[in-house]
């Protein structure tokens, strides 16, 4: 990337001379803001809470899971208001769990925190732009976000069926999703869906936008920083897969309440459509979570081996590769509905034809590390335990994309572990990572380094502890998404809960951290990584002013990338 | 912000309108996706869908001797109250033979119930080979209460399936109907599925 020529004084000059660092007052400042980065704060609120909803309701499922037969649904059934006296409407709550979950942690806590929360921050400091191309747009995106989030909520307390709640799984497959779910529940987490798909859809427009025409003079597309790469290529798969998903669900609205068969056979429909339409969705998806982890883990081992990232342009078009193959693998994850031999063989190599650029990134980030003056920072740890994560979710990503191997391991634990090692444990951990890079940034207060390694190691053995034991068990065959299981798979099934107890205790260091440093932290300077860190944000203060870059920042062509 | 932002704000506008234009454009492909899905599994026998030839279409077939047998299942979704069975487990020909084979289905309740029997074929990839010249699948059927039927169906195999490597060495097909009740049917006269009326032979009663 361009190196920076460093403006010194620069903020101090520009709040005397104009005072356009006047914030609004409380609530105009948080509840109608246009500032990317009170947006970005809100958004990463919003995920922090969403994340410890998310959490707690894995905490329930790993408690359940930690015993052969029911333990505590019974209980939770009851404390939702449902009918505990009734067994189906206790094991509906197993399902109602497994859909909060996952629709929380994947629209919720991930995209919210990455996007929402990083992207709004760090996308116009990084591109020396003042704001996001449309602020209010901005603003308009994290409500609907907010408000999908209720209507998700709102959902748990409205009758579904068998019991409580919306019992779909995250994927809303027909036909239990329209004739096999009756009751208001899954139309709210419908809803639910299409607000936080329009706010993503609005948020992506605005990004593309933003990175296409407000890059500051001299920082052309191969001067960007591949934190804007990697928004800017989620960006264009949120923007073409999230209206699929709307069309889908739409479709399945209309089946539940309007007469249509758009999916039930009764009517000439098909619910394999319904699949396909939704995994056309679903894989990109999965890259919207991750890429975005992939730009952070680029800045960090950047600045903290003191060098450009290796194979700058490679590392761009990697992800932009991912991001378009990405749209021609949908049906590996419909192996067993009945695709013919030819139709298997083509996704099984166009899947694994993404392990070659995923493979670059990867060794280009070993590559930028090897000979670095590599400085063992949080942030810094935390990105190689995201590589070693990460590489680990997709080497069993390509033993499940064989079409053959994924008729055994379809709805095992196998899978669970596998998309988990990639998301939980790949794209939290760039959280985390991004997190404690640009805490001090966005706060103005230096987080403690000893408590971000302590967070890092108990949270790295929690989850591999978690979630290590679920490749046992699914190639010993325990199928994913009941609440009970046989006897035999107790033994690694009550590990994983052990490990969910280690992660919790180390998110409880997270929050005394952040209190901590709230409270009491040293005062961030403006470039704190030091020499490693080039980024258009380390010329400004920390935190930034309210508004920056009045005068657009020149990025001189002197360094190659 | 005294910039020059007129010129900023256009093209804003431009880059932001082509944006939502895609995501327009992907958010009909979503819905245009029901009737290409449709055409696709007719076009290529995609997920074992099964072919429809006319009489015309079949008398040109020739026979070949390579033999071939049919198996038959037949069966009802949860709580459509019809028994619904093949006559015939299977039956024995060649390939490009023009066969008829007979479904029994009886309305066991106490109200005219309209069905609808969807239909495919395992192995898939014969699903494009296996034409059927009438079928009572090709019209939803109205059964009275406590009314018995024969339906038939007529198909052949097509040869053409000699000639796909994938296919040809298939020494059975098993063709699958399920009966359900169709999604109008409390009021409905029964519709065209867009075949010709079928005379339902005789009552087996």
């Amino acid at each position: 990337m361009a190196s920076i020529p460093a403006h010194e004084g620069y903020d101090a000059h520009h709040d005397d001379a104009h005072d356009h660092d006047h914030k609004p007052a409380f609530f105009a400042r948080w509840f109608m803001s246009t500032n990317h980065k009170d947006i970005g704060t809100l958004y990463l609120i919003f995920a922090i809470c969403a994340g410890i909803i998310g959490g707690g309701v894995s905490g329930i499922m790993r408690a359940e899971l930690a015993h052969p037969g029911i333990q505590y649904l019974g209980w939770w059934t009851h404390f939702l208001g449902g009918n505990d006296q009734d067994f189906n409407a206790t094991l509906h709550m197993w399902n109602v769990l497994i859909t909060a979950h996952g629709l929380i942690m994947v629209f919720f806590m991930v995209m919210p925190a990455l996007i929402g929360g990083f992207g709004n921050w760090f996308v116009p400091l990084m591109i020396g732009a003042p704001d996001m191309a449309f602020p209010r747009m901005n603003n308009i995106s994290f409500w609907l976000t907010v408000a999908g989030f209720c209507s998700l909520m709102i959902s748990a307390f409205m009758p579904g069926g068998t019991g409580m709640g919306a019992g779909t799984g995250w994927t809303v497959y027909a036909p239990l999703s329209t004739t096999g779910s009756v009751g208001p529940a899954v139309d709210f987490a419908i809803f639910s869906l299409h607000l936080a798909g329009a706010g993503s859809i609005l948020g992506a427009i605005n990004f593309i936008t933003t990175i296409f025409n407000m890059r500051a003079p001299g920082m052309t597309l191969h001067k960007m920083p591949l934190f804007v790469w990697s928004m800017l290529v989620t960006a264009f798969l949120l923007l073409l897969s999230l209206p699929v998903l709307a069309a889908a669900i739409t479709m399945l609205l209309t089946d539940r309440n309007f007469g249509t068969t758009f999916f039930n056979p009764a009517g000439g429909g098909d619910p394999v459509l319904y699949q396909h339409l939704f995994w056309f969705f679903g894989h990109p998806e999965v890259y919207i979570m991750i890429l975005p982890g992939f730009g952070i883990i680029s800045q960090i081992i950047s600045t903290f081996s003191k060098k450009p990232v290796f194979g700058y342009l490679g590392m761009a078009y990697a992800m932009v590769a991912i991001g378009a193959v990405g749209f021609i693998v949908w049906a590996h994850h419909m192996y067993t509905t009945g695709l013919d031999v030819n139709t298997k063989m083509y996704f099984t190599a166009a899947t694994m034809v993404i392990a070659v650029p995923t493979g670059i990134k990867i060794f280009s980030w070993i590559a930028t590390m090897w000979g670095g003056s590599l400085e063992f920072k949080s942030p810094l740890v935390w990105a190689i335990g995201f590589i070693f994560l990460f590489t680990l979710g997709g080497v069993t990503g390509v033993v499940l994309a064989n079409g053959g191997i994924d008729d055994n391991l379809q709805d095992t634990y196998y899978v669970v572990a596998h998309f988990h090692y990639v998301l939980s444990l790949g794209a939290v951990t760039s959280l985390f990572a991004g997190f404690y890079y640009w805490f001090p940034k966005m706060s103005g207060r230096m987080h403690s380094e000893f408590l971000s390694h302590v967070h890092f190691w108990i949270f790295f053995t929690g989850v591999n502890m978690i979630f290590f034991p679920m490749h046992f068990l699914g190639v010993q065959g325990m199928p994913r998404r009941y609440p009970d299981y046989a006897p035999a798979f107790e033994y690694w099934n009550t590990i994983a809960t052990y490990g969910y107890m280690v992660m919790a205790f180390s998110m409880l260091i997270f929050f005394i951290n952040i209190g901590y440093s709230l409270a009491f932290g040293k005062k961030a300077v403006g470039n704190y990584w030091g020499e490693g860190a080039t980024t258009l944000e380390w010329t400004l203060s920390s935190p930034p002013p309210f508004h920056q870059f009045e005068t657009l920042p020149v990025i001189e062509d002197a360094h190659a990338h | 912000m005294a910039l020059a932002l007129d010129g900023s704000v256009q093209r804003n506008r431009k880059v932001a309108g082509l944006a939502a234009l895609g995501a327009l454009a992907m958010l009909g492909l979503g819905f245009a996706s029901v009737p290409l899905y449709r055409m696709f599994c007719q076009a290529t026998g995609f997920g074992g869908t099964t072919q429809r030839a006319t009489a015309a279409q079949a008398a040109a077939v020739k026979t070949t001797g390579r033999a071939i047998t049919i198996r038959f299942d037949g069966n009802v979704t949860k709580g459509m109250p019809w028994l619904f069975r093949p006559e015939q487990v299977t039956q024995d020909g060649h390939i490009g033979e023009r066969k008829m084979a007979f479904f029994i289905a009886k309305n066991t309740s106490n109200r005219p119930i309209v069905g609808r029997a969807i239909f495919n074929v395992t192995p898939e990839q014969t699903g494009a080979y296996f034409h059927k010249i009438q079928c009572f699948c090709f019209n939803e059927q109205r059964l009275e209460p406590g009314e018995e039927v024969r339906m038939p169906v007529i198909y052949y195999v097509d040869p053409e399936m000699l000639n796909d490597p994938n296919a040809r060495d298939v020494p059975e097909i098993t063709l699958s109907y399920t009966f359900l009740e169709a999604a109008d049917s409390a009021t409905a006269t029964p519709q065209k599925l867009g075949g010709k009326p079928l005379d339902r032979a005789a009552r087996a009663r």
